[in-house]
Protein backbone atom coordinates (compact mmCIF):
# COMPACT_ATOMS: atom_id res chain seq x y z
CA UNK A 1 0.00 0.00 0.00
CA UNK A 2 2.96 2.52 0.90
CA UNK A 3 4.29 1.88 -2.64
CA UNK A 4 1.25 3.66 -4.56
CA UNK A 5 2.45 7.07 -5.00
CA UNK A 6 0.09 10.11 -3.41
CA UNK A 7 -1.59 11.42 -6.72
CA UNK A 8 -4.55 10.29 -9.41
CA UNK A 9 -2.39 7.53 -10.42
CA UNK A 10 -2.11 6.00 -6.68
CA UNK A 11 -5.33 6.67 -6.53
CA UNK A 12 -6.39 5.07 -9.47
CA UNK A 13 -4.57 1.81 -9.03
CA UNK A 14 -6.27 1.94 -5.28
CA UNK A 15 -9.87 2.23 -7.13
CA UNK A 16 -9.01 -1.13 -9.46
CA UNK A 17 -8.36 -3.00 -6.38
CA UNK A 18 -12.08 -1.59 -5.26
CA UNK A 19 -10.92 0.54 -2.81
CA UNK A 20 -11.53 4.47 -2.01
CA UNK A 21 -8.25 6.02 -0.74
CA UNK A 22 -7.33 9.36 0.01
CA UNK A 23 -4.62 11.28 1.19
CA UNK A 24 -4.48 12.21 5.48
CA UNK A 25 -2.13 15.62 5.90
CA UNK A 26 0.01 14.60 8.97
CA UNK A 27 0.04 18.19 10.25
CA UNK A 28 -4.12 18.94 10.89
CA UNK A 29 -5.18 14.95 9.61
CA UNK A 30 -7.71 16.38 7.11
CA UNK A 31 -8.47 13.85 4.24
CA UNK A 32 -8.66 14.50 0.52
CA UNK A 33 -10.24 12.33 -1.56
CA UNK A 34 -8.68 12.18 -4.32
CA UNK A 35 -5.23 12.58 -2.60
CA UNK A 36 -3.28 15.75 -2.83
CA UNK A 37 0.57 15.44 -1.82
CA UNK A 38 0.36 19.24 -0.32
CA UNK A 39 -2.49 20.22 2.24
CA UNK A 40 -3.91 23.17 0.77
CA UNK A 41 -4.00 24.32 4.51
CA UNK A 42 -1.19 23.61 6.25
CA UNK A 43 0.85 24.08 2.59
CA UNK A 44 3.11 21.01 3.84
CA UNK A 45 3.23 17.70 2.12
CA UNK A 46 3.41 15.02 5.06
CA UNK A 47 0.67 13.07 3.48
CA UNK A 48 -0.33 9.35 4.23
CA UNK A 49 -3.25 7.00 2.20
CA UNK A 50 -6.13 6.28 4.82
CA UNK A 51 -8.53 4.28 3.58
CA UNK A 52 -12.57 5.67 3.76
CA UNK A 53 -15.87 3.75 4.98
CA UNK A 54 -16.63 4.07 1.67
CA UNK A 55 -20.08 5.49 2.64
CA UNK A 56 -21.87 8.59 2.49
CA UNK A 57 -24.81 10.61 1.65
CA UNK A 58 -25.80 12.71 -1.72
CA UNK A 59 -24.90 16.60 -1.61
CA UNK A 60 -25.68 17.23 -5.60
CA UNK A 61 -26.61 15.06 -8.35
CA UNK A 62 -27.73 15.88 -12.10
CA UNK A 63 -29.59 13.21 -14.52
CA UNK A 64 -27.77 14.32 -17.75
CA UNK A 65 -29.53 13.27 -20.90
CA UNK A 66 -26.61 14.44 -23.23
CA UNK A 67 -23.74 13.00 -22.05
CA UNK A 68 -19.47 13.45 -22.18
CA UNK A 69 -18.20 11.39 -25.32
CA UNK A 70 -17.18 8.71 -22.94
CA UNK A 71 -20.73 8.38 -21.76
CA UNK A 72 -22.74 9.03 -25.37
CA UNK A 73 -20.14 5.70 -26.16
CA UNK A 74 -21.54 3.75 -23.71
CA UNK A 75 -25.26 4.09 -24.55
CA UNK A 76 -26.79 6.71 -22.68
CA UNK A 77 -28.74 9.30 -24.57
CA UNK A 78 -31.84 11.61 -23.86
CA UNK A 79 -34.25 8.31 -23.84
CA UNK A 80 -31.53 6.64 -21.36
CA UNK A 81 -29.84 9.35 -19.25
CA UNK A 82 -27.33 8.81 -16.04
CA UNK A 83 -26.31 10.80 -12.77
CA UNK A 84 -23.66 11.70 -11.42
CA UNK A 85 -23.28 13.73 -8.45
CA UNK A 86 -21.11 15.27 -5.53
CA UNK A 87 -20.95 12.59 -2.42
CA UNK A 88 -20.12 13.82 1.08
CA UNK A 89 -18.48 11.48 2.62
CA UNK A 90 -19.03 9.93 6.22
CA UNK A 91 -15.09 11.27 6.83
CA UNK A 92 -16.49 14.62 5.16
CA UNK A 93 -14.52 14.82 2.33
CA UNK A 94 -16.80 15.29 -1.33
CA UNK A 95 -16.03 13.04 -4.25
CA UNK A 96 -17.75 13.83 -7.48
CA UNK A 97 -19.14 10.15 -8.74
CA UNK A 98 -21.20 8.32 -10.69
CA UNK A 99 -24.29 7.72 -9.16
CA UNK A 100 -26.28 4.45 -10.08
CA UNK A 101 -29.51 2.82 -8.62
CA UNK A 102 -31.77 6.09 -8.74
CA UNK A 103 -34.11 6.95 -11.20
CA UNK A 104 -32.65 8.87 -13.64
CA UNK A 105 -36.00 9.53 -15.94
CA UNK A 106 -37.74 10.68 -12.60
CA UNK A 107 -34.73 13.06 -10.89
CA UNK A 108 -37.51 15.20 -9.14
CA UNK A 109 -38.10 11.86 -7.18
CA UNK A 110 -34.70 11.32 -6.05
CA UNK A 111 -33.66 12.71 -2.18
CA UNK A 112 -30.92 14.94 -1.81
CA UNK A 113 -28.91 13.57 1.32
CA UNK A 114 -29.84 9.83 0.96
CA UNK A 115 -26.93 7.61 2.01
CA UNK A 116 -24.79 5.84 -0.38
CA UNK A 117 -22.21 3.10 -0.69
CA UNK A 118 -19.03 2.97 -2.87
CA UNK A 119 -19.28 0.93 -5.94
CA UNK A 120 -16.45 0.47 -8.44
CA UNK A 121 -17.41 0.20 -12.31
CA UNK A 122 -15.45 -1.24 -15.01
CA UNK A 123 -13.39 -2.97 -12.33
CA UNK A 124 -10.89 -5.34 -13.37
CA UNK A 125 -11.54 -4.41 -17.23
CA UNK A 126 -9.70 -2.91 -19.85
CA UNK A 127 -11.54 -0.12 -20.45
CA UNK A 128 -9.58 2.27 -21.05
CA UNK A 129 -11.27 4.75 -18.21
CA UNK A 130 -10.29 2.76 -16.25
CA UNK A 131 -12.31 2.05 -12.76
CA UNK A 132 -15.05 4.67 -12.65
CA UNK A 133 -15.76 5.27 -9.03
CA UNK A 134 -19.63 4.92 -8.08
CA UNK A 135 -22.45 5.39 -5.15
CA UNK A 136 -25.50 3.39 -4.91
CA UNK A 137 -28.18 4.02 -2.24
CA UNK A 138 -27.81 1.64 0.94
CA UNK A 139 -31.05 -0.65 0.78
CA UNK A 140 -32.73 -0.06 4.63
CA UNK B 1 -2.33 38.91 3.56
CA UNK B 2 -5.30 40.53 1.99
CA UNK B 3 -4.75 44.22 0.88
CA UNK B 4 -6.59 47.21 -0.42
CA UNK B 5 -6.02 47.30 -4.00
CA UNK B 6 -5.28 50.59 -6.17
CA UNK B 7 -4.21 51.41 -9.19
CA UNK B 8 -0.78 53.71 -10.25
CA UNK B 9 -2.83 56.33 -12.07
CA UNK B 10 -6.33 55.86 -13.19
CA UNK B 11 -7.48 54.15 -16.70
CA UNK B 12 -10.22 55.39 -18.42
CA UNK B 13 -12.99 53.21 -21.34
CA UNK B 14 -13.35 55.99 -24.12
CA UNK B 15 -14.18 53.73 -27.05
CA UNK B 16 -16.49 49.99 -27.27
CA UNK B 17 -18.04 47.86 -29.88
CA UNK B 18 -18.93 44.43 -30.62
CA UNK B 19 -20.52 42.45 -33.37
CA UNK B 20 -23.52 41.39 -33.58
CA UNK B 21 -23.47 37.63 -31.45
CA UNK B 22 -24.59 34.59 -33.57
CA UNK B 23 -23.42 31.63 -35.74
CA UNK B 24 -22.12 32.45 -38.77
CA UNK B 25 -21.24 29.95 -41.60
CA UNK B 26 -19.52 32.54 -43.57
CA UNK B 27 -17.55 34.80 -40.83
CA UNK B 28 -14.44 33.72 -38.61
CA UNK B 29 -13.62 35.30 -35.06
CA UNK B 30 -10.82 37.36 -37.42
CA UNK B 31 -13.82 39.06 -39.63
CA UNK B 32 -15.69 39.29 -36.55
CA UNK B 33 -12.94 41.07 -34.28
CA UNK B 34 -12.32 43.53 -37.61
CA UNK B 35 -16.24 43.80 -37.10
CA UNK B 36 -16.00 44.74 -33.42
CA UNK B 37 -12.87 47.19 -34.38
CA UNK B 38 -14.30 49.59 -36.88
CA UNK B 39 -17.67 49.95 -34.77
CA UNK B 40 -15.01 50.66 -31.76
CA UNK B 41 -13.13 53.36 -33.78
CA UNK B 42 -16.62 54.71 -34.63
CA UNK B 43 -17.76 55.26 -30.99
CA UNK B 44 -14.45 57.51 -29.93
CA UNK B 45 -16.20 60.61 -29.73
CA UNK B 46 -13.58 62.82 -30.42
CA UNK B 47 -11.63 60.08 -32.92
CA UNK B 48 -8.64 57.70 -32.79
CA UNK B 49 -5.64 57.61 -34.37
CA UNK B 50 -4.61 53.99 -34.73
CA UNK B 51 -1.24 54.84 -34.68
CA UNK B 52 -1.69 55.84 -31.22
CA UNK B 53 -2.48 52.29 -30.36
CA UNK B 54 0.30 50.86 -28.22
CA UNK B 55 -1.01 47.38 -27.63
CA UNK B 56 -3.56 44.97 -27.74
CA UNK B 57 -4.57 42.56 -24.91
CA UNK B 58 -6.77 39.82 -26.66
CA UNK B 59 -9.09 37.19 -24.98
CA UNK B 60 -9.68 33.78 -26.61
CA UNK B 61 -10.35 30.46 -24.40
CA UNK B 62 -9.66 27.89 -27.15
CA UNK B 63 -9.47 28.88 -30.82
CA UNK B 64 -6.88 25.88 -30.71
CA UNK B 65 -9.34 23.86 -30.19
CA UNK B 66 -12.52 25.01 -32.47
CA UNK B 67 -11.07 25.75 -35.55
CA UNK B 68 -7.24 24.45 -34.54
CA UNK B 69 -6.05 27.85 -34.80
CA UNK B 70 -3.48 29.05 -31.64
CA UNK B 71 -1.69 32.36 -31.39
CA UNK B 72 -4.55 34.34 -32.38
CA UNK B 73 -3.14 37.73 -30.52
CA UNK B 74 -0.26 38.35 -32.91
CA UNK B 75 -2.83 37.31 -36.16
CA UNK B 76 -5.65 39.52 -35.13
CA UNK B 77 -3.17 42.26 -34.57
CA UNK B 78 -2.01 41.73 -37.79
CA UNK B 79 -5.51 41.88 -38.84
CA UNK B 80 -6.04 45.48 -37.64
CA UNK B 81 -2.69 47.12 -39.24
CA UNK B 82 -1.31 47.01 -35.23
CA UNK B 83 1.54 45.45 -36.35
CA UNK B 84 4.24 45.60 -35.25
CA UNK B 85 2.97 47.18 -31.54
CA UNK B 86 2.87 43.93 -29.09
CA UNK B 87 0.11 41.53 -28.81
CA UNK B 88 -0.83 39.32 -25.76
CA UNK B 89 -3.40 36.56 -25.50
CA UNK B 90 -4.86 35.90 -22.39
CA UNK B 91 -7.14 32.38 -21.49
CA UNK B 92 -9.39 32.18 -18.62
CA UNK B 93 -11.69 30.18 -20.14
CA UNK B 94 -15.06 32.09 -20.50
CA UNK B 95 -13.66 34.81 -18.03
CA UNK B 96 -10.55 35.02 -21.22
CA UNK B 97 -11.53 38.44 -22.24
CA UNK B 98 -12.32 40.05 -18.75
CA UNK B 99 -8.76 38.71 -17.97
CA UNK B 100 -8.20 41.13 -21.16
CA UNK B 101 -9.49 43.97 -19.69
CA UNK B 102 -7.49 43.69 -16.71
CA UNK B 103 -3.92 43.25 -18.30
CA UNK B 104 -4.71 46.73 -20.41
CA UNK B 105 -5.84 48.38 -17.25
CA UNK B 106 -2.64 47.27 -15.29
CA UNK B 107 -0.14 48.24 -18.35
CA UNK B 108 -2.03 51.61 -18.31
CA UNK B 109 -1.82 51.90 -14.70
CA UNK B 110 1.85 51.15 -14.52
CA UNK B 111 2.66 54.02 -16.78
CA UNK B 112 3.98 52.10 -19.31
CA UNK B 113 1.43 52.34 -21.80
CA UNK B 114 -1.05 55.15 -22.27
CA UNK B 115 -3.65 53.70 -24.97
CA UNK B 116 -4.57 50.15 -25.15
CA UNK B 117 -6.91 48.01 -27.22
CA UNK B 118 -8.76 45.15 -25.23
CA UNK B 119 -10.04 42.18 -27.34
CA UNK B 120 -12.35 39.46 -26.82
CA UNK B 121 -13.30 36.43 -29.47
CA UNK B 122 -14.31 33.18 -29.81
CA UNK B 123 -15.75 31.03 -33.34
CA UNK B 124 -17.48 28.18 -31.77
CA UNK B 125 -20.75 27.57 -34.61
CA UNK B 126 -18.20 25.29 -36.86
CA UNK B 127 -17.85 22.55 -34.46
CA UNK B 128 -21.02 20.32 -33.51
CA UNK B 129 -22.58 20.52 -30.50
CA UNK B 130 -20.74 17.54 -28.92
CA UNK B 131 -17.78 19.17 -29.91
CA UNK B 132 -18.50 22.72 -28.18
CA UNK B 133 -19.41 20.60 -25.28
CA UNK B 134 -16.37 18.69 -25.63
CA UNK B 135 -14.08 21.74 -26.02
CA UNK B 136 -15.91 23.53 -23.16
CA UNK B 137 -14.96 20.81 -20.90
CA UNK B 138 -11.32 21.30 -21.48
CA UNK B 139 -12.04 23.91 -18.76
CA UNK B 140 -13.51 21.67 -16.39
CA UNK B 141 -11.48 19.33 -13.90
CA UNK B 142 -10.31 15.94 -14.87
CA UNK B 143 -12.25 14.56 -12.02
CA UNK B 144 -15.58 15.88 -13.14
CA UNK B 145 -15.10 14.77 -16.82
CA UNK B 146 -14.59 11.04 -15.66
CA UNK B 147 -17.53 11.48 -13.30
CA UNK B 148 -19.59 11.91 -16.45
CA UNK B 149 -20.31 15.32 -15.63
CA UNK B 150 -20.68 17.83 -18.62
CA UNK B 151 -20.90 21.50 -18.39
CA UNK B 152 -24.49 21.84 -17.76
CA UNK B 153 -24.09 18.84 -15.57
CA UNK B 154 -21.72 21.01 -12.78
CA UNK B 155 -23.89 23.76 -12.86
CA UNK B 156 -27.15 20.99 -12.82
CA UNK B 157 -25.57 19.52 -9.69
CA UNK B 158 -24.85 23.30 -7.64
CA UNK B 159 -28.62 24.26 -8.56
CA UNK B 160 -30.00 20.89 -6.47
CA UNK B 161 -27.55 21.68 -3.72
CA UNK B 162 -28.96 24.92 -3.82
CA UNK B 163 -32.44 23.42 -4.27
CA UNK B 164 -32.07 21.49 -0.92
CA UNK B 165 -30.56 24.36 1.21
CA UNK B 166 -33.23 27.45 0.64
CA UNK B 167 -36.25 25.19 -0.55
CA UNK B 168 -36.14 26.88 -4.36
CA UNK B 169 -37.09 24.98 -7.43
CA UNK B 170 -37.01 24.96 -10.74
CA UNK B 171 -39.88 27.62 -11.26
CA UNK B 172 -37.08 29.93 -9.73
CA UNK B 173 -34.90 29.08 -12.69
CA UNK B 174 -37.83 29.91 -15.30
CA UNK B 175 -37.93 33.32 -14.01
CA UNK B 176 -34.36 34.08 -14.83
CA UNK B 177 -35.13 33.09 -18.29
CA UNK B 178 -38.16 34.92 -19.23
CA UNK B 179 -36.97 37.71 -17.65
CA UNK B 180 -33.53 37.41 -20.13
CA UNK B 181 -35.81 36.66 -23.28
CA UNK B 182 -38.25 39.81 -22.40
CA UNK B 183 -34.85 41.90 -22.30
CA UNK B 184 -33.58 40.57 -25.31
CA UNK B 185 -35.60 41.88 -27.82
CA UNK B 186 -34.02 45.15 -26.89
CA UNK B 187 -30.81 43.91 -28.29
CA UNK B 188 -30.23 44.36 -31.65
CA UNK B 189 -26.58 42.63 -30.85
CA UNK B 190 -28.29 39.42 -28.93
CA UNK B 191 -28.37 36.46 -31.23
CA UNK B 192 -31.81 35.30 -29.82
CA UNK B 193 -34.62 38.03 -30.01
CA UNK B 194 -37.93 37.18 -29.10
CA UNK B 195 -39.55 37.26 -25.64
CA UNK B 196 -40.56 33.39 -24.77
CA UNK B 197 -44.58 33.95 -25.37
CA UNK B 198 -43.70 35.67 -28.28
CA UNK B 199 -41.84 32.53 -28.96
CA UNK B 200 -45.19 30.50 -28.05
CA UNK B 201 -47.15 32.68 -30.66
CA UNK B 202 -44.75 31.73 -33.40
CA UNK B 203 -45.17 28.10 -31.99
CA UNK B 204 -48.68 28.62 -31.87
CA UNK B 205 -49.08 30.12 -35.83
CA UNK B 206 -46.82 27.80 -37.46
CA UNK B 207 -48.90 24.59 -35.86
CA UNK B 208 -51.97 26.50 -36.71
CA UNK B 209 -50.30 26.82 -40.73
CA UNK B 210 -48.75 22.99 -41.18
CA UNK B 211 -52.67 21.70 -39.88
CA UNK B 212 -50.28 20.14 -36.72
CA UNK B 213 -51.94 20.03 -33.45
CA UNK B 214 -51.60 23.61 -31.84
CA UNK B 215 -49.75 23.64 -27.87
CA UNK B 216 -52.09 25.09 -25.41
CA UNK B 217 -49.55 26.21 -23.15
CA UNK B 218 -51.43 28.66 -20.35
CA UNK B 219 -48.42 30.96 -19.22
CA UNK B 220 -44.56 31.17 -20.23
CA UNK B 221 -43.98 28.75 -17.44
CA UNK B 222 -46.47 26.29 -18.64
CA UNK B 223 -44.43 26.23 -22.16
CA UNK B 224 -41.06 26.24 -20.01
CA UNK B 225 -42.43 23.12 -18.15
CA UNK B 226 -43.01 21.21 -21.76
CA UNK B 227 -40.59 18.89 -21.99
CA UNK B 228 -40.94 19.22 -26.00
CA UNK B 229 -40.48 22.78 -25.97
CA UNK B 230 -37.55 22.79 -23.22
CA UNK B 231 -35.97 18.85 -23.13
CA UNK B 232 -33.91 18.62 -20.09
CA UNK B 233 -29.95 18.44 -21.04
CA UNK B 234 -28.79 17.82 -17.43
CA UNK B 235 -31.74 18.09 -14.79
CA UNK B 236 -32.71 20.44 -13.45
CA UNK B 237 -30.78 22.59 -16.19
CA UNK B 238 -33.04 22.06 -19.70
CA UNK B 239 -32.50 23.81 -22.75
CA UNK B 240 -33.68 27.24 -21.67
CA UNK B 241 -31.62 27.07 -18.68
CA UNK B 242 -28.33 26.93 -21.14
CA UNK B 243 -26.71 29.62 -22.78
CA UNK B 244 -26.11 29.23 -26.94
CA UNK B 245 -23.23 28.22 -28.88
CA UNK B 246 -22.43 31.32 -30.01
CA UNK B 247 -19.73 33.07 -32.58
CA UNK B 248 -18.64 36.98 -31.81
CA UNK B 249 -16.30 39.70 -30.83
CA UNK B 250 -15.80 42.46 -28.87
CA UNK B 251 -13.64 45.70 -28.55
CA UNK B 252 -12.97 48.26 -26.36
CA UNK B 253 -10.48 51.06 -25.54
CA UNK B 254 -8.76 52.07 -22.48
CA UNK B 255 -6.38 54.92 -22.08
CA UNK B 256 -4.80 56.46 -19.53
CA UNK B 257 -7.19 58.86 -17.40
CA UNK B 258 -5.29 61.68 -18.03
CA UNK B 259 -5.09 62.04 -21.77
CA UNK B 260 -9.16 60.64 -21.57
CA UNK B 261 -10.41 64.36 -22.54
CA UNK B 262 -8.57 63.82 -25.77
CA UNK B 263 -10.57 60.72 -26.85
CA UNK B 264 -14.31 62.16 -25.06
CA UNK B 265 -15.80 64.14 -22.89
CA UNK B 266 -17.70 61.05 -21.16
CA UNK B 267 -15.30 58.86 -20.24
CA UNK B 268 -16.09 55.60 -18.16
CA UNK B 269 -13.53 55.17 -14.86
CA UNK B 270 -12.43 52.47 -14.10
CA UNK B 271 -12.81 52.43 -10.25
CA UNK B 272 -13.53 48.99 -9.37
CA UNK B 273 -10.99 45.62 -10.01
CA UNK B 274 -11.58 42.75 -8.67
CA UNK B 275 -10.50 38.70 -9.50
CA UNK B 276 -10.75 35.29 -7.79
CA UNK B 277 -10.30 31.69 -8.08
CA UNK B 278 -11.93 28.91 -7.12
CA UNK B 279 -11.47 25.18 -6.73
CA UNK B 280 -13.17 22.02 -8.85
CA UNK B 281 -16.78 21.21 -7.62
CA UNK B 282 -15.60 18.03 -5.06
CA UNK B 283 -13.66 20.60 -2.84
CA UNK B 284 -15.50 23.63 -3.23
CA UNK B 285 -16.30 24.97 1.06
CA UNK B 286 -19.71 24.98 -0.50
CA UNK B 287 -21.52 24.40 -3.16
CA UNK B 288 -24.29 26.79 -3.19
CA UNK B 289 -21.84 29.87 -4.24
CA UNK B 290 -18.64 30.47 -5.76
CA UNK B 291 -15.70 31.44 -4.16
CA UNK B 292 -14.66 32.94 -6.63
CA UNK B 293 -17.02 35.68 -7.39
CA UNK B 294 -16.91 36.61 -3.33
CA UNK B 295 -13.68 37.06 -3.59
CA UNK B 296 -13.46 39.26 -6.75
CA UNK B 297 -16.26 41.37 -5.05
CA UNK B 298 -14.44 41.97 -2.15
CA UNK B 299 -11.76 43.50 -4.08
CA UNK B 300 -13.92 45.70 -6.58
CA UNK B 301 -15.93 46.62 -3.67
CA UNK B 302 -13.18 47.58 -1.29
CA UNK B 303 -10.93 49.54 -4.18
CA UNK B 304 -13.63 51.44 -5.03
CA UNK B 305 -14.98 52.32 -1.52
CA UNK B 306 -18.17 50.93 -3.13
CA UNK B 307 -21.06 48.79 -1.47
CA UNK B 308 -23.52 46.29 -3.41
CA UNK B 309 -26.26 49.05 -2.95
CA UNK B 310 -24.34 51.84 -4.93
CA UNK B 311 -23.92 49.75 -8.25
CA UNK B 312 -27.73 50.63 -10.15
CA UNK B 313 -27.18 47.76 -12.66
CA UNK B 314 -25.25 44.75 -13.68
CA UNK B 315 -24.24 41.92 -16.12
CA UNK B 316 -23.66 38.81 -14.05
CA UNK B 317 -22.59 35.64 -15.92
CA UNK B 318 -25.54 33.51 -16.79
CA UNK B 319 -23.92 30.60 -18.85
CA UNK B 320 -26.67 28.79 -16.85
CA UNK B 321 -29.70 29.75 -14.89
CA UNK B 322 -28.50 28.52 -11.47
CA UNK B 323 -25.69 30.72 -11.93
CA UNK B 324 -27.38 34.05 -11.86
CA UNK B 325 -28.57 33.59 -9.22
CA UNK B 326 -25.72 32.65 -7.19
CA UNK B 327 -23.83 35.41 -8.56
CA UNK B 328 -26.83 37.92 -7.40
CA UNK B 329 -26.55 36.42 -3.71
CA UNK B 330 -22.40 37.00 -3.94
CA UNK B 331 -21.96 40.13 -5.42
CA UNK B 332 -23.97 41.30 -2.32
CA UNK B 333 -26.99 42.20 -4.41
CA UNK B 334 -29.35 40.18 -2.44
CA UNK B 335 -28.65 37.70 0.95
CA UNK B 336 -27.64 34.43 0.43
CA UNK B 337 -30.81 32.11 -0.46
CA UNK B 338 -33.09 35.00 -1.20
CA UNK B 339 -31.48 35.31 -4.74
CA UNK B 340 -34.17 33.06 -5.78
CA UNK B 341 -36.97 35.11 -4.67
CA UNK B 342 -35.70 38.62 -5.91
CA UNK B 343 -36.00 37.53 -9.75
CA UNK B 344 -39.49 35.82 -8.61
CA UNK B 345 -40.69 39.42 -7.16
CA UNK B 346 -39.34 40.75 -10.07
CA UNK B 347 -36.71 42.98 -8.61
CA UNK B 348 -34.08 42.07 -11.18
CA UNK B 349 -35.97 43.14 -14.11
CA UNK B 350 -35.26 46.20 -16.19
CA UNK B 351 -37.43 48.47 -14.76
CA UNK B 352 -36.87 46.77 -11.24
CA UNK B 353 -34.27 48.06 -8.21
CA UNK B 354 -31.75 46.46 -9.84
CA UNK B 355 -31.64 45.07 -12.89
CA UNK B 356 -29.32 42.57 -13.93
CA UNK B 357 -28.56 41.02 -17.49
CA UNK B 358 -29.95 44.20 -19.51
CA UNK B 359 -28.33 43.00 -22.55
CA UNK B 360 -30.42 39.64 -22.37
CA UNK B 361 -27.58 37.94 -20.41
CA UNK B 362 -25.42 35.06 -22.12
CA UNK B 363 -28.98 33.36 -22.44
CA UNK B 364 -29.96 35.22 -25.44
CA UNK B 365 -27.13 37.62 -26.43
CA UNK B 366 -25.00 34.95 -27.25
CA UNK B 367 -21.98 33.64 -24.94
CA UNK B 368 -19.08 33.40 -27.56
CA UNK B 369 -16.71 32.46 -24.82
CA UNK B 370 -13.90 34.46 -25.32
CA UNK B 371 -16.08 37.72 -26.21
CA UNK B 372 -18.21 37.59 -22.77
CA UNK B 373 -16.08 39.75 -20.55
CA UNK B 374 -15.62 42.19 -23.22
CA UNK B 375 -18.79 42.11 -24.08
CA UNK B 376 -20.31 42.43 -20.67
CA UNK B 377 -18.66 45.55 -20.28
CA UNK B 378 -19.70 47.33 -23.34
CA UNK B 379 -23.33 46.55 -22.29
CA UNK B 380 -22.20 48.86 -18.97
CA UNK B 381 -20.55 51.37 -21.62
CA UNK B 382 -23.82 51.85 -23.58
CA UNK B 383 -25.94 52.42 -20.24
CA UNK B 384 -23.62 54.73 -18.50
CA UNK B 385 -23.08 56.80 -21.93
CA UNK B 386 -27.09 56.68 -22.55
CA UNK B 387 -26.51 54.38 -25.77
CA UNK B 388 -28.86 51.51 -24.50
CA UNK B 389 -31.88 52.67 -26.39
CA UNK B 390 -35.36 51.02 -25.70
CA UNK B 391 -33.41 49.19 -22.81
CA UNK B 392 -31.76 51.67 -21.01
CA UNK B 393 -32.15 51.53 -17.02
CA UNK B 394 -34.74 53.46 -16.26
CA UNK B 395 -32.89 55.33 -13.57
CA UNK B 396 -32.62 59.06 -13.55
CA UNK B 397 -29.03 59.43 -12.89
CA UNK B 398 -27.17 56.24 -14.08
CA UNK B 399 -23.47 56.51 -13.07
CA UNK B 400 -22.25 53.10 -11.89
CA UNK B 401 -22.64 49.79 -13.65
CA UNK B 402 -20.64 46.87 -13.01
CA UNK B 403 -20.14 43.14 -14.98
CA UNK B 404 -19.52 39.63 -13.54
CA UNK B 405 -17.43 37.61 -15.32
CA UNK B 406 -17.20 33.85 -14.56
CA UNK B 407 -14.60 30.90 -16.66
CA UNK B 408 -14.77 27.31 -16.18
CA UNK B 409 -17.10 26.03 -13.66
CA UNK B 410 -16.06 28.87 -11.36
CA UNK B 411 -12.31 28.59 -11.48
CA UNK B 412 -12.18 32.35 -12.73
CA UNK B 413 -14.12 35.30 -11.92
CA UNK B 414 -14.14 39.11 -11.92
CA UNK B 415 -15.79 41.94 -11.37
CA UNK B 416 -15.56 45.13 -12.53
CA UNK B 417 -17.24 48.45 -11.40
CA UNK B 418 -17.03 51.35 -14.01
CA UNK B 419 -18.49 54.84 -12.99
CA UNK B 420 -19.44 58.29 -15.42
CA UNK B 421 -18.48 61.22 -13.42
ZN1 LIG C 1 -2.98 20.02 6.70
Amino acid sequence: MAENPINDYGFEQFLNEGKLMGSKCNGCETLYVPPRSLCPGCRQSEMEWAETAGEGRLAAFTSISIGTPAMIKEGYDRNNPYCSGVVELVEGARVVARIEGIDSMHPETVEVGMPLRVKFLNQGTDDDRGTVLAFSPIEE
Amino acid sequence: MYKKRKLGRGVAMVGAGMSKFDMFNDKDSKDLFVEAYIQMNASVDKGLDPEDIDALYLGNFTNDFFVQQSHWGAILSDSLGLVPKPATRTEGACASSALAFREGVFAIASGFYDVVLIGGVEDMSKRSTEEVAEGLALAASPYERKAGLTFPGVFAAIATAYFEKYGASREHLMNVTIKSHDNAPLNPKAQFNLAIRDMMAAKVKRAKSQGKAVPDWIDEKDFLRDERANPPIAWPMHLFDCCPISDGAACILLVAEEIANRFTDTPLHVVGLGQGSGRALHSADDLTYFEATRHAAKEAYDMSGLTPKDIQFAEVHDCFSIAEILHIEDLGFFAPGEGHKAVEEGLTRLDGPMPINTSGGLKCKGHPVGATGAAQLIEVWEQLRDKAGRRRVPKSDLRIGAAHNLGGTGGTCTFTILERR
